[in-house]
């Protein structure tokens, strides 16, 4: 039974100008409640948003949610789809599962980032006291450009049996990812930004993209700047990965290296994300897989996307709730008693979820 | 005159991949393997990655009594650094391949003792695992000869002088094992040649 707190907890005051990285509004307000754009998505997404949900309803977090059914099936209809866009213009703030992708040739989930324009996926991979991995201490921003590189989504079989795939690389796109990364270090006080590439091999496009982040640098000399292959970044991110601060990259590395680094924290239950356009921030899991295997089921670990729910909070400048529910995540991972299934344990995502609204009644009194 | 925009562009065939999804099979049967994943983006490369993936899947219903399953490349980075004993042969195309092989050899102990070998049809080239050249430290003999020596013992079993080529990489294991003498990426401060001069010494004993 769900202990209802005894008073609401969020102020309803205060907007302060928005995170400097990006300029974006915190989101639309009506009534004093913020309307945001909540996208379950396939899988076990649908479970895992119940979760931020019902904690946000405890909470008495002033935040309405809008929420768009956007799954494999309703994507066969173009309006949904295009309901979902609009939804997050109008709101500028959204939180989201994955979609699966549909049977037609359409990338959906690629196709949303590239008509919100929602360039910067962050994904901050940090050790947990409470779950046991063979490297502690891991403090890593992997910064993903996530609107081109090798998600251009433009192939053709040119020749029957064989087929072209085009990465595209623009100065605009990176110069404005490094900017954003460099922004990013200097807002949360990092000492140093790597760029990930191979350009030893890509030599004129992952060229580029080295050489727009080496611009960039130069604009920002409180920050250490270095280079590192991405095939080498692989190696070390199991053998020595605290040596790594924020990482910026190209889009495919970056999905290879977010998911790596999140598998050395925990994996893709534990580690949140967000996404940022130059007018909307939308927050998901780090690690985007549907588990529709898993889907109805109630085990899938709702960390991931509480975190993400969390920095929700804190883009709409809510900060004492959204470290308090932080803080509240931390504490049931280091107790260790509620663990899902990714965790070694045999909690349902409903467990977890009470579990972590008692520690966040014990932080509230 | 500053470059505005790039484009690379990757090259997928059904020749090779159907080429590649055989050597894999065969290479499983003939070392003994349970079982063959095929490592892929073909929920986004649909067309590329997806003609690879669809290639191993016709190869595999040639070799039955081989597993077959395929795993997206983001996940299995992520079921690497977890879980790496559920992997037995993996198969993917270049990229992956060399992502994959190295984020694997530092599972193992990193690019100083990860051998491999690299098979056309008519020529077999031995190379460390993950290739760097480590240009900063050449002519220091710092380095570890691990991954030369245990590739350069696999072309001695290439070369059918299988009992030579065993007793190098038991030789080799064995120096590993006793964890006296350890080059700089193993922890210690042996130079390549005295790493070597172990590995001779063990060789010497397993002659004896």
């Amino acid at each position: 039974m769900l202990r209802t707190l005894a008073r609401p907890i969020v102020s309803l005051t205060g907007c302060k100008s928005a995170s400097t990285t990006s300029g974006i509004r915190p989101g639309t307000k009506y009534g004093g409640k913020t309307t945001v754009t909540l996208i379950p998505g396939d899988g076990v997404g649908p479970e895992i948003c119940e979760s931020v949900t019902t904690i946000f309803k405890e909470m008495s977090v002033p935040v309405e949610f809008e929420t768009i059914d956007l799954t494999k099936h309703t994507l066969k209809d173009e309006g949904a789809f295009n309901m979902a866009i609009s939804s997050l213009r109008r709101n500028g703030v959204g939180l989201k599962g994955v979609i699966n992708r549909s049977a037609d040739f359409r990338h959906h989930n690629v196709e949303f980032r590239g008509n919100l324009d929602t360039y910067a996926n962050v994904v901050r991979c940090m050790s947990f006291d409470g779950i046991k991995t063979h490297h502690t201490g891991i403090d890593l921003i992997a910064i993903r450009e996530n609107t081109e590189g090798e998600y251009s989504c433009l192939e053709h079989e040119s020749v029957p049996g064989v087929v072209e795939s085009f990465k595209v690389i623009t100065r605009e796109k990176s110069l404005r990812i490094a900017k954003f990364a460099f922004d990013y270090a200097l807002e949360h006080k990092r000492r140093k930004v790597t760029c990930i590439h191979k350009a030893n091999i890509m030599k004129l496009s992952d060229g580029l993209f080295k050489q727009c982040c080496k611009e960039v640098s130069e604009l920002y000399p409180t920050i250490d700047y270095d280079e590192q292959i991405v095939d080498n970044t692989c190696q070390q991110l199991v053998i020595n990965p605290q040596q790594f601060d924020v990482m910026v990259m190209p889009n495919l590395y970056g999905n290879l290296v977010s998911n790596l680094a999140a598998g050395l924290v925990g994996g893709a239950g534990v580690v949140p994300s967000k996404s940022y356009g130059s007018e909307i921030a939308v927050f998901e899991p780090g690690a985007r897989h549907t588990w529709m295997e898993m889907r109805g089921m109630y085990v899938a670990n709702p960390v991931a996307m509480v975190l993400s729910s969390a920095f929700l909070l804190k883009h709409l400048t809510l900060h004492e709730a959204g470290d308090k529910l932080i803080q509240a995540v931390k504490l049931v991972l280091n107790k260790e008693t509620c663990k899902t299934r990714d965790l070694g344990g045999n909690a349902t995502t409903r467990e977890m979820t009470r579990a972590i609204l008692e520690e966040l009644h014990d932080l509230y009194a | 005159k500053a470059v505005v925009s790039t484009q690379s562009t990757g090259v997928i065939t059904r020749e090779k991949s159907l080429r590649i999804a055989k050597f894999a099979f065969d290479y499983a049967l003939e070392h003994k393997r349970r079982k063959v994943t095929c490592i892929h983006k073909a929920n986004i490369m649909k067309l590329s990655d997806g003609l690879f993936k669809q290639c191993c899947k016709e190869v595999s219903e040639l070799y039955p009594t081989i597993d077959y399953d395929e795993q997206i490349v983001d996940n299995t980075c992520q079921q690497l650094v977890i879980n790496p004993q559920q992997f037995d042969v993996m198969v993917m195309p270049n990229l992956y391949g060399n992502l994959v092989s190295n984020l694997a050899a530092g599972l193992v102990g990193g690019a100083g003792v990860v051998p491999s070998k690299s098979y056309g049809s008519e020529i077999a080239v031995f190379e460390p695992g993950a290739r760097h050249t480590w240009m900063e430290m050449r002519g220091m003999y710092v380095a570890n000869p691990v991954a030369m020596v245990l590739s350069s013992a696999f072309l001695l079993k290439h070369l059918t002088l299988h009992e030579a080529g065993d007793k190098l990489i038991q030789a080799v294991k064995l120096v590993l094992n006793k964890e006296t003498c350890k080059t700089r990426d193993l922890g210690g401060n042996a130079t390549t040649r005295e790493m070597t001069r172990a590995i001779l010494e063990e060789l010497h004993d397993l002659y004896a």
